[in-house]
């Protein structure tokens, strides 16, 4: 029998394993489909160059259509997989047709967690997720609006950057005393809140969202201490939810994501994984994690396309980032849960710097602000597990790489 | 428009037409060409899409700026006339151009 590769989910994960699976010489039926209107596109852009206005839609897209023609690969677009028959080792599409699979992928991605309050439903209050999220959003993004974005994640500092670079008056709420706080270190936090500060957001901290008010469109933002805040334009960038409900309908093991192991495989062996609905026993760092960024979309992906093409491969990769806010280029690498020391490198007053992440003396992480250099050694030292020393680490007379064991 | 040549780690050699304007990396994203992975989409933040110019051409494709320099400096196996793909755009000066894939992109 023919094999048939179903994949659900038109996005990064989803695109790059049509490639994969390709260019690891796969040659049965692929299917993708995708319930957003358009191929799959590049979504880091979204709050940086395309929201600004520097990218066309056509520029976002990973590929253009006649490649997957060209690749052989089908590709189904605005329609969404509503049921998935395990048994009959089928899926079933909300315009009624019927798909039979021998391998099925879930590169269902998620969606932006919504404001859990009244008025959140109103024409200004906007979500940064997917490209229909910001055409809405961009009709109203215009100089002199009062934009208030709630959440100071790496979304809402990177649409608060482009809010000033659009002339918006911009003022930011996160519910946590600093910004970033799940994913960096307090001294970054602070770098960020100085950063983003001297550009003119207003960043009120420790301050949590209690009430919308305001007629058709949310007028006021009332914060937790009472304070009312005028707005034009809400941005909610308050975390993902990861879309696993067609999973969870078909009794898929499922917590925080589709659970898989290192080969992306599920607890049904046909079926994976990955990108941002997949919850994986990683290999590097040793334990579950749900990551959200391009590269471990597209490690998942080549994975599964190795894996369903019988040959080894584990998701392992060293996790990485980046983020553009200003001119400041933000990459990093690892996980810094659980560090026990931070260690500077270069100047935070020159926005050339980077701080490394402790454990046990260990290198698990490290976060590189306008120092491509430092970063690409770090993603050799956090992935060899290297040990260093504070002094060495700080000293810029040393060579970063002279650490690489 | 003009010919691309990749040419991969084992001497495959696939020539493809590439419009003014695009970046090397995409064209090779557009040509299921393997070996060029670009991770992060052009932005000079992964280095997933090194190459080496052909050293025939390496004046044509000019310097890699500082940002690019920094990345190329981490890569496996840097080589002199070594470029991350996504910088080279094309032009019709580049018309021929042939570049070479390296073993691994990490
Ligand atoms: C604004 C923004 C900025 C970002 N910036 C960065 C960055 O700088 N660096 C970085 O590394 N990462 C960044 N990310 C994260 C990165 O884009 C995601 O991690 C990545 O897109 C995940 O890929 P994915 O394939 O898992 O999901 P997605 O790309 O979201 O694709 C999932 C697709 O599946 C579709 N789908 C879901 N359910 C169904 C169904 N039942 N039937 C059919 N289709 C379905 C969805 O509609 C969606 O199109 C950013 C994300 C956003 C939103
Ligand atoms: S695509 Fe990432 S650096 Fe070229």
């Amino acid at each position: 029998m023919s094999e048939t590769v179903v994949i659900i989910g038109a996005g990064q994960a989803g695109c790059d394993m049509t490639a994969a699976l390709r260019q690891q010489g796969f040659d049965g039926r692929i299917v993708m489909i995708g319930e957003e209107p358009v191929l799959p596109y590049r979504r880091p852009p979204l709050s940086k160059a395309y929201l600004s206005d520097e990218m066309t839609e056509e520029q976002l897209y990973i590929k253009p259509a006649s490649t997957y023609e060209k690749q052989n690969v089908e590709v189904i677009t605005g329609v969404r997989v509503e049921r998935i028959d395990r048994a009959a080792k089928n899926v079933t599409l909300a315009n009624g047709e019927v798909i039979d699979y021998t391998k099925l992928a879930f590169c269902t991605g998620g969606h932006a967690r919504r404001l859990p309050l009244p008025g959140a439903e109103k024409p200004n209050v906007h979500y940064v997720r997917t490209i229909a999220d910001i055409e809405k959003l961009k009709a109203q993004f215009l100089p002199g609006k009062r934009l208030l974005i709630i959440g100071g994640g790496y979304i809402g500092l990177e649409a608060a950057a482009v809010g000033i670079k659009k002339e918006l008056r911009v003022t930011l709420v996160e519910a946590m005393p600093r910004l970033l706080a799940r994913v960096t270190g307090p001294e970054l936090s602070e770098y960020y809140y100085c950063v983003h500060s001297a550009k003119g957001v207003d960043i009120k901290l420790g301050a949590g969202v209690d009430a919308l008010e305001g007629g058709e469109l949310v007028e006021r933002v009332v914060l937790a201490d009472g304070t009312r805040l005028e707005a034009d334009v809400i941005i909610v960038g308050i975390g993902l939810i990861p879309n696993t409900e067609l999973a969870e309908a078909a009794a898929l093991e499922v917590d925080n994501g589709i659970l898989v192991d290192q080969q992306c495989r599920s607890s049904d062996p046909d079926i994976f994984a990955a990108g941002d609905c997949a919850n994986h026993d990683h290999g590097f760092l040793l334990r579950r994690m749900r990551l959200e960024s391009v590269p471990n979309a597209s490690e998942g992906a080549r994975v599964i396309a190795a894996t369903i093409c019988g040959k080894e491969a584990v998701h392992n990769g060293a996790p990485w980032f980046w983020s553009d806010q200003y001119d400041l280029k933000l990459q990093m690498v690892g996980i810094n849960q659980g560090y026990e020391e931070v260690v500077i490198r270069g100047s935070m007053e020159e926005n050339s710097f980077s701080a490394f992440y402790l454990c046990g003396g260990v290198i698990i992480s490290a976060d590189t602000v306008n120092r491509p250099k430092d970063f690409m050694v770090a993603k050799k030292l956090v992935a060899g597990r290297v040990k260093a020393d504070a002094a060495t680490l700080s000293d810029e007379s040393v060579e970063l790489k002279s650490l690489i064991a | 428009m003009g010919q691309v040549t990749y040419v991969s780690f084992d001497g495959e050699q696939t020539v493809v037409d590439v419009p003014n304007g695009d970046n090397l990396m995409q064209a090779a994203i557009d040509n299921g060409i393997s070996g060029i992975l670009g991770d992060c989409g052009g932005g000079c933040a992964c280095a997933t899409c090194h190459c080496i110019v052909d050293d025939a051409w390496a004046a044509k494709t000019g310097e890699p700026d500082e940002i690019e320099l920094d990345m190329l400096d981490g890569v496996v196996d840097p080589k002199p006339n070594s470029r991350l793909s996504c910088q080279i755009t094309m032009s019709d000066e580049l018309e021929g151009l042939v570049i070479h894939l390296p073993e691994s992109q990490f």
